[in-house]
């Protein structure tokens, strides 16, 4: 378990919206595909992906989602952001790929034991 | 937990509303929540709620979800006034979708929306008629 802003700290995200930071993320899911991260996705998981319209927020909601990271560079749309602000939900961006987050995210959780 | 009185709520969905979508599965969740379902059939219900939400406004004009919860069963109904699913059986195919591809580069269209509703619902009772619409019945047991 590691908290999201610990996660955002060692990984330098930028915290586009602030929801609660001091909850906790059990793991990750990675995919771009919204009935994927439906399907295969964990409550808590903490989920990267390069989709940036409002859905996002929606799926982070129904599933319990610990928070949002979106890679490569990419920003929420204006309407992503008013709706996670109004949701309570957590965005976070990089100008990493979502490889190198992944990878950053995995050595954090593994050396975390979780 | 329980429940004496059935508890009914109705929301209205417009197709194409990409926007609004997962306001009625959120309030759903949340109305479930309140009254202290089970976790298991709160996140089952959501998944299923949602995708259903989704397939409306992803292929119908509107459409409304019904949901009642009693003591034994929830019970969530989807009806729209869509172009109707040609053939059930392969709809219910993982990887078989109609969307289109503006729908696909938001990441919906995966051909996973059915398939993930009959995954977390106890029953699913599917009717539609070509040209008309679809109504999705789905049920999940209490307790």
């Amino acid at each position: 378990m590691l908290k999201v802003t610990d996660i955002a700290g060692r990984l330098g995200l930028d915290i586009r919206v602030s929801g609660d930071l001091h909850t906790e993320a059990r793991g990750c899911y990675i995919s771009d595909l919204l009935s994927d991260v439906m399907a295969n996705g964990k409550e808590s998981d903490i989920w990267i992906t390069l989709q940036t319209h409002p859905n996002i927020v929606a799926v982070a909601v129904i599933k319990g989602l610990s928070g949002i990271i979106i890679t490569n560079g990419r920003s929420p749309e204006p309407d992503t952001v008013k709706k996670a602000e109004a949701e309570n939900i957590t965005i976070l961006t990089t100008g990493r790929t979502t490889f190198e987050t992944a990878g950053l995210l995995y050595t954090m959780f593994t050396a975390h034991g979780s | 937990m329980h429940i004496t009185d059935s508890i009914e709520g109705c929301f209205q969905l417009m197709g194409g509303d990409f926007t609004n979508a997962g306001k009625a599965s959120g309030e759903l969740k949340s109305t479930l929540s309140k009254l202290g379902v089970s976790q298991d059939v709160i996140r089952r219900a959501a998944i299923a709620a949602f995708e259903a939400e989704m397939n409306v406004i992803i292929h119908a004009v509107a459409g409304t979800m019904h949901y009642s919860i009693g003591s034994e069963e929830l019970k969530i109904i989807l009806t729209d006034m869509g172009p109707g699913i040609e053939d059930i059986e392969l709809a219910m195919r993982e990887g078989y979708s109609t969307a289109p591809d503006w729908v696909r580069e938001m990441g919906w269209g995966a051909g996973m929306g059915l398939p993930n509703i009959k995954k977390n619902s106890d029953n699913l009772k599917i009717d539609s008629m070509v040209g008309e619409g679809t109504t999705l019945e789905i049920t999940l047991y209490i307790k």
